[in-house]
């Protein structure tokens, strides 16, 4: 089959790979109809994420039609249309009972290495490094997926393939993201990056009863879809003090919740943004939190600070003060994917959202080296590139 | 890991001592020969300086020794020889011409009270590991390991997998099988380091439902081991801890917990694995596998190359 391989930085292109098979009984072979290049797969085509193998198939935003189904899955057959959650949970294991599925402590074959990198391990993922357990990605013809039984959701044939497919990933990233944050009446929301994780969390901040969302970034055309698609007000960071324009848009009062949906690879104007590209080009920090320290700084006293955006490694000059003395909260994971699919099915089934506002590039698989290059350099108002095999 | 913890050596401040000690003395003797050399009262010509650079390395390496392996009366016995080897150089400079009698004299006198100090150390550490040898059985060239895990599956399931040890090989992933021969009698098979079949015949000691199974090698086994493994119930329906403690003397001693450790084998992180493959099978019903190739996850020394990365 056809797949998308990883070969180093900035070197992802379509390899002829065998086609998976069933190793365990509760796999399923899928054959995918449409998959996506996920912010967070840039971290990987800029080699942020350590632990990649030469010719690894990446990609963990996918869906399709099951081919295939191991012996010990009744409840998925040959031909359902399915949506396959990113992170990989048996549904058993204790986290898997309390719903913390991106927590699941049996997926993750190589957990010794997330031990290692983080203490303990979180589950699997497909497609996204050797920490998370060297599984195969989705952007290619056909997946394995394991634990079938638990994760791929079936849906209904009214729906599209494009107004479905983020239930995968970037429509309950944003969602959860959003309900991190405990949102009360008038509470004002600030959303930092408005890629597409950043704009679901708009749209879900309102959902759950936010009074104002302000979205910050840099790319006009991204604010104005936070504006035209989410009804946020916006702040472009390279042309106004964030903290200054907070503060007024507030009243004085500072957003009760913020939401970084940046991660690691952060920018900022002047010296702020230079002191954190020297420091990892140096090594001697891995990500670059300018986001999230703006985030913590302009967060009123006793808020949420609510992390979506992926972060791998360790910080520097992290803003503990603030946290401590306002008592501010910070609260992150890897999206519970399987959680929020059903409610979110619903949304989409009953028209209160259509995913597919942010589909900007439609491109088939050969394309995909082109498909990250555009979407990397936000060249032709790139927001997100779906791929067809 | 090591159980034997609790065992340290009282002569800790000693040892410490007598270690940093050797690193300045060798680090001053490596450095500055010439001058150590004249600080002591022999002449400073090339053939005396350099037998003074030798012996700063090795006093460095008794240092290194002393100081990383603390409760080894080894290093101490090895100063006690350096410092005889010291004196008798000393003894053989004085004849020198051009020697200060004075200095040598008051150098062998320092020598002399740290042979004794040495003395007093290499005999306390001696002790000390007879007294474990008595107090545990073994000492550290046999291997100790405890690990434990928590499974959300009920005490009696978990505990009905262990019994009889038939389903060990499933995820015990060095154990290729263990046969029942009768009357708490069974037969284990291994692989052992560097591949090679290893066999042994064990009896099982303890076995108490659904709180423990213990059970040890028969005298007359390749590999002298003994294993006990208790089960509790987790707190707040959190299913059953498994709290394994194996010891073991592998087939080839040391040199053969050194090779293993080389290939990714350390027992402790062996066990760890096996644990979580064990988990894994009572939880989800398989072993988590990401693709057709993988042996199950080798850990430790299975280094990643990060290409391009900066983390």
């Amino acid at each position: 089959m056809r797949a998308a391989c990883w070969h180093g930085r900035h070197d992802i292109h379509v390899d002829h790979v065998a086609d998976p098979t069933i190793l365990n009984p509760r796999d399923a072979i899928i054959r995918i109809t449409r998959t996506a290049i996920c912010g967070s797969d840039l971290h990987l085509y800029n080699g942020f994420i350590p632990a990649m193998k030469k010719g690894d198939i990446i990609g963990h935003e996918f869906m399709g039609e099951v081919v295939e189904v191991g012996a010990g899955v009744s409840s998925l057959r040959k031909g359902d249309r399915v949506v396959v959650p990113f992170p990989i949970a048996c549904g058993h294991c204790e986290p898997c009972s309390r719903e913390l599925y991106s927590l699941c402590e049996n997926s993750n074959p190589n957990a010794w290495m997330g031990e290692q990198m983080w203490g303990y391990t979180p589950c699997g993922i497909f497609g996204y490094s050797h920490i998370m357990g060297g599984y195969p990605g989705g952007q290619a013809e056909y997946a394995r997926v394991p634990f079938a039984d638990v994760g791929p959701l079936k849906v209904p044939d009214e729906l599209s393939d494009e107004q479905v497919l983020f239930l995968s990933d970037i429509f309950p990233t944003g969602f959860m993201a959003a309900e991190a944050c405990g949102i009360r009446p008038g509470d004002v929301v600030a959303v930092w990056g408005c890629g597409p994780v950043g704009q679901f969390a708009i749209k879900s901040a309102y959902m759950l009863g936010a009074a104002k969302v302000i979205a910050i970034d840099r790319f006009p055309y991204r604010l104005r879809i936070a504006a035209s698609q989410g009804g946020a007000e916006t702040i472009n960071y390279e042309q106004l003090s964030v903290s200054e324009a907070l503060r007024e848009m507030t009243a004085g009062r500072g957003p009760d919740h913020c939401i970084d949906a940046v991660g690691l690879e952060g920018h900022a104007p002047g010296i702020k943004g230079a002191y954190d590209k020297a420091k990892t080009m140096m090594m001697l920090e891995t990500d670059r939190p300018v986001a999230l320290r703006e985030a913590i700084m302009n967060c009123r006293s006793g808020g949420t600070i609510s992390v979506a955006g992926v972060y791998g490694g360790f910080i520097d000059k992290f803003p503990m003060g603030a946290i401590v003395n306002r008592a501010l909260t910070i609260r992150s994971g890897q999206t519970h994917v399987h959680r929020y699919m059903r409610p979110l099915l619903e949304r989409i089934r009953s028209g209160e959202i259509d995913p597919s506002f942010i589909i900007t590039h439609r491109l088939s698989l050969d394309d995909v080296a082109e498909g990250y290059s555009t979407f990397s350099l936000k060249e032709d108002e790139c927001l997100k590139v779906v791929m067809t095999p | 890991m090591h159980t034997y913890a609790q065992a340290r050596p009282s002569h800790e401040r000693l040892v410490a001592g007598l270690g940093w000690f050797s690193l300045a003395l060798g680090t001053a003797e490596l450095a500055a020969p010439r001058a150590m050399a004249r600080l002591i009262g022999i002449p400073d010509d090339p053939r005396l300086v350099n037998i003074v650079r030798a012996f700063g390395a090795r006093e460095i390496a008794s240092g290194l020794g002393m100081l990383t392996q603390p409760d080894h009366p080894t290093w101490a016995w090895s100063r006690l020889g350096g410092d005889a080897v010291d004196l008798a150089f000393l003894g053989s400079a004085a004849n020198e011409e051009s020697a200060n009698h004075k200095r040598v004299a008051l150098a062998a006198a320092a020598v002399a009270g740290v042979a004794a100090l040495d003395l007093l150390c290499a005999r306390g550490l001696q002790e000390e590991r007879e007294q474990r040898r008595a107090a545990f059985g073994y000492i550290d060239d046999e291997v100790s390991v405890e690990r434990a895990i928590t499974v959300m599956r009920p005490i009696e399931e978990v505990f009905a997998f262990w019994k009889g040890y038939a389903n060990l090989p499933r995820f015990m992933r060095h154990l290729t099988s263990v046969e029942t021969l009768g009357e708490n009698r069974t037969r284990w098979t291994a692989t052992g380091p560097a591949g090679m079949a290893v066999s042994w015949d064990a009896e099982t000691t303890v076995e108490r439902e659904n709180e423990w199974i213990a059970w040890r090698s028969l005298e007359n086994a390749d590999v002298c081991h003994h294993g006990s493994v208790r089960f509790r119930q987790a707190p707040g329906q959190r299913g059953t801890e498994l709290h394994v403690h194996l010891q073991y003397r592998p087939p080839a001693g040391r040199l053969g917990r050194g090779i293993a450790w080389l290939f990714g084998e350390e027992p402790g992180q062996q066990i760890k694995e096996d644990l979580r493959r064990f988990k894994q099978l009572l939880e989800t019903g398989e072993i988590s596998l990401a693709r057709s190739t993988d042996a199950p996850a080798a850990p430790a020394t299975d280094r990643m190359y990060v290409e391009g990365g900066q983390a």
